[in-house]
């Protein structure tokens, strides 16, 4: 970045975050509401480090038992069997049955994870003041942002498949509670993606100091 | 550019709502709960973690890792997570993660065993695993001690330790057809099973530990018998011929019977692991055990075929011992040969009562007494025959008043009883006198006799025979007479004819005399004047 930009909060206005009216902001210490849509106003999201760091750490916290955990119960006539995500992807492994092993190693594990790390890094790099890559991490952003929902396939698939596979006495499925921590991980995480005020990357870049955040 | 310090006049004021702000914001409670919540899944399942064991099998037949199921009385308590070969090859070991709490099953003398479908003669198990598969199940051992790995046992257990009954002990020279398994019967009724036996180390007999279920372990007392009750007893006696089975099962496999005599005292019940003889079978088992038995030597100067050791001695049909030895043995001042047969003698058994025995009298002497007593009343031993078709002996002691009177030398051991010669000796005597008198008879002159007499007998034979030819001639001839006799008198014959006309000519004679006779009468005259008025 060549320039700094200018900003609405050099010029002392605050943006709506939904319909992008700029406004000034209310008197005194109150919280304002755009005029247009009524949406709460604010120079940058309200305590926007502290919910990400909130919502990641607790994301992080649930990816382990969530990867821990048997996340399917299959009970057949010989017995009952819980798997986990990854055991799931060593049973999916199978010279025609890789892609799909694939898929849900990345969609499960790989992605998730990506998606924390990411996070953090976004986190860290914008609390100390980074100028470097801007660009990148708001793309990184954007990515993280877009992917999230994705994540949301696993569980879908073991809802669908618990749902269905019930033939009783010979073979049922039910979800093991690892599932509610691999939810949990995709919940978290959208969160503190939706907590994470992109703005915050470049107002280090802006040279002024932020104090509001 | 504008200056950053001049407000754009445009901008619209934002609208004011008063909010209230806490400097510590909730959203760090999300975190602690997810912490919170996964510390707790982590605890419970630390908790839910059983201990780990490892139990060696011979073979891993039908086990799967992370498949096979360890269970107790059909409760999953744990799951086998790695079957792997021991180092040497030669056996399996298999790791168990167990569930939690299931120390308490892992006593020292915990035993594991694979339930397999399993058929032995007396029963079908583990059918279910045909489907299910094979699982690992145990019996929980009553030690205090805990233990981590464990040897499995190659075959289930008969008996497991929760079944209430107890364990008998029962000594055998023969195994017979017994098996782990084999049923016990009280009167026909299964009541239990061998659990185990092994030969002893003097390999002379075997010790067979058998489990009788609660409640009839209470009538096994210290007097109950046991028998062999494999197979069919069957008897021919007197009565009939006498077909002894247990159940039909044990007649296929084999079993054990125990019975208390019907006549014996109320006793409580034998403790747990007593000692038991196993019986060959029901008669030998109620037999009475011999007390104080008697050994005497009798001594026969016949074939004692068909004599063997175990033959009976009996008093007037009452089985009073039995047969223990028989040998020959040769004298070599007179080079004469006798068969000394020892026998064991039961006084008890001969039921004779010893009664006005005087106080300090000793028992050896009342029993002296008597046999000296008996021996002089003519009672002595005798061979005889016991069964016709095999020409088994038996040794009869019985009273024969006739008999050469003999005195017993009581320095001598063993004491030996006065003899006489048996019946089959006597038989034998007496047919050979038969014998004798058919030699003397003169056979051959009856013979002689006999040949002239039927000489003779021809020849009379063969003159009565022309006798009876010349008769045959004569009455054909007379019946030509009768023939011709017959032709005169029959009613077509000339001599017939003729007759028949005489008789008319004398019908027509008497006729006309009756007519003369009617004419004198009215005209008597006539006879004097003659006929008038002429020829009519």
């Amino acid at each position: 970045m060549s320039a700094p930009a200018m900003t609405a909060i050099q010029h002392g206005l605050q943006s709506c975050g939904v319909c992008g009216l700029l406004s000034r902001p209310a008197p005194g210490h109150d919280d304002g509401r755009c005029p247009r849509c009524g949406e709460a106003l604010a120079f940058r999201k309200h305590g926007s480090f502290q919910r990400s760091w909130a919502f990641l750490i607790a994301a992080a916290v649930c990816y382990i038992p969530a990867n821990v955990l048997p996340v399917l119960t299959t009970t057949t006539a010989t017995g009952s069997d819980s798997d986990t995500i990854l055991q799931g992807v060593v049973l999916l492994w199978s010279p025609t049955g890789w892609p799909l092993s694939i898929i849900v190693l990345v969609a499960s594990i790989m992605i998730p994870s990506a998606k924390i790390v990411a996070l953090a890094y976004l986190l860290v790099s914008a609390q100390r003041g980074s100028v470097k890559n801007a660009e990148q991490r708001l793309r990184l952003y954007r990515m993280v942002e877009f992917i999230g929902r994705w994540s949301m396939v696993d569980v879908f698939v073991d809802t669908f498949t618990a749902a269905l596979i019930q033939l009783q006495p010979l073979m049922s499925v039910a979800p093991a509670p690892g599932l509610f921590f691999f939810a949990a991980v995709v919940v978290f995480t959208m969160l503190a993606v939706e907590s994470f005020d992109p703005r915050l990357i470049w107002d280090a870049a802006s040279s002024n100091e932020v104090e509001y955040a | 550019m504008p200056d950053p310090e001049a407000p754009i006049p445009r901008a619209p004021d934002s609208r004011v709502v008063s909010k209230k702000r806490t400097r510590f914001s909730l959203v760090w409670f999300v975190p602690i709960v997810a912490a919170v919540a996964g510390a707790w899944v982590a605890v419970t399942r630390a908790l839910s973690e059983g201990p780990q064991i490892s139990i060696v099998f011979h073979s891993a037949e039908g086990m799967e890792a992370g498949k096979t199921k360890v269970r107790y009385n059909g409760v999953d308590i744990g799951t086998v997570t790695a079957i792997r070969l021991s180092d040497d090859h030669r056996r399996v070991i298999a790791t168990a993660d167990m569930a939690p709490k299931t120390e308490s099953f892992l006593a020292e003398d915990t035993k594991f065993w694979v339930v397999r479908p399993r058929v032995s003669g007396a029963n079908i198990t583990g059918l279910g695993t045909l489907i299910s598969g094979a699982y690992i199940t145990l019996e929980i051992g009553s030690s205090k001690e805990e233990k981590r790995d464990f040897e499995a046992l190659e075959t289930p257990p008969v008996v497991t330790g929760d079944l209430p009954g107890r364990l008998f002990v029962l000594k055998t020279p023969n195994l017979g057809s017994l098996d782990t398994g084999t049923p016990i019967y009280f009167r026909r009724l299964q009541v239990g099973q061998v659990a185990s036996y092994e030969l002893d180390k003097d390999g002379k007999s075997f010790t067979v530990q058998a489990f009788v279920r609660a409640p009839y372990d209470q009538y096994v007392n210290p007097d109950t018998r046991f028998w062999h009750a494999s197979g069919i007893d069957v008897s021919l006696s007197a009565s009939g011929l006498n077909v002894k089975t247990q159940s039909l099962l044990s007649v296929l496999i084999g079993g054990v019977a125990f019975e208390t005599a019907a006549n014996a005292p109320l006793e409580p019940p034998a403790e747990a692991n007593t000692v038991f003889t196993l019986y060959a079978d029901r008669t030998e088992a109620f037999e009475p055990p011999p007390e104080n038995p008697q050994v005497y030597q009798v001594i026969f100067n016949e074939s004692v075929r068909g004599l063997t050791p175990g033959a009976p001695v009996e008093f007037r049909g009452i089985k009073i011992g039995e047969v223990t030895d028989v040998r020959a043995q040769v004298d070599l001042r007179n080079f004469a040969f006798s068969i000394p047969v020892t026998i064991t003698l039961d006084p008890r058994r001969l039921g004779v009562n010893i009664i006005g025995r005087g106080r300090g009298l000793d028992l050896a002497i009342v029993r002296r007494r008597l046999i000296e007593s008996m021996v002089a009343h003519g009672v002595r031993a005798q061979l005889r025959s016991g069964n016709l078709l095999t020409g088994a002996l038996y040794v009869s002691l019985d009273f024969f008043p006739d008999a050469p009177p003999a005195t017993i030398d009581w320095s001598q051991t063993p004491i030996q009883l006065p003899t006489i010669p048996g019946q089959l000796e006597a038989t034998e005597a007496t047919v050979e006198d038969v014998i004798k008198k058919i030699d003397k008879l003169p056979l051959q002159a009856i013979a002689d006799n006999l040949r002239k007499s039927l000489a003779d007998l021809d020849r009379t034979l063969i003159t009565a025979d022309q006798t009876l030819h010349s008769t045959d001639r004569t009455l054909v001839s007379a019946r030509g007479t009768i023939d011709n006799a017959n032709s005169l008198v029959g009613p077509n014959s000339p001599q017939a004819q003729q007759l028949t006309n005489t008789l008319q000519e004398v019908s027509r004679a008497a006729r006309s005399l009756r007519v003369l006779s009617d004419y004198l009468e009215r005209h008597p005259e006539s006879l004097i004047y003659g006929k008038k008025g002429g020829p009519q």
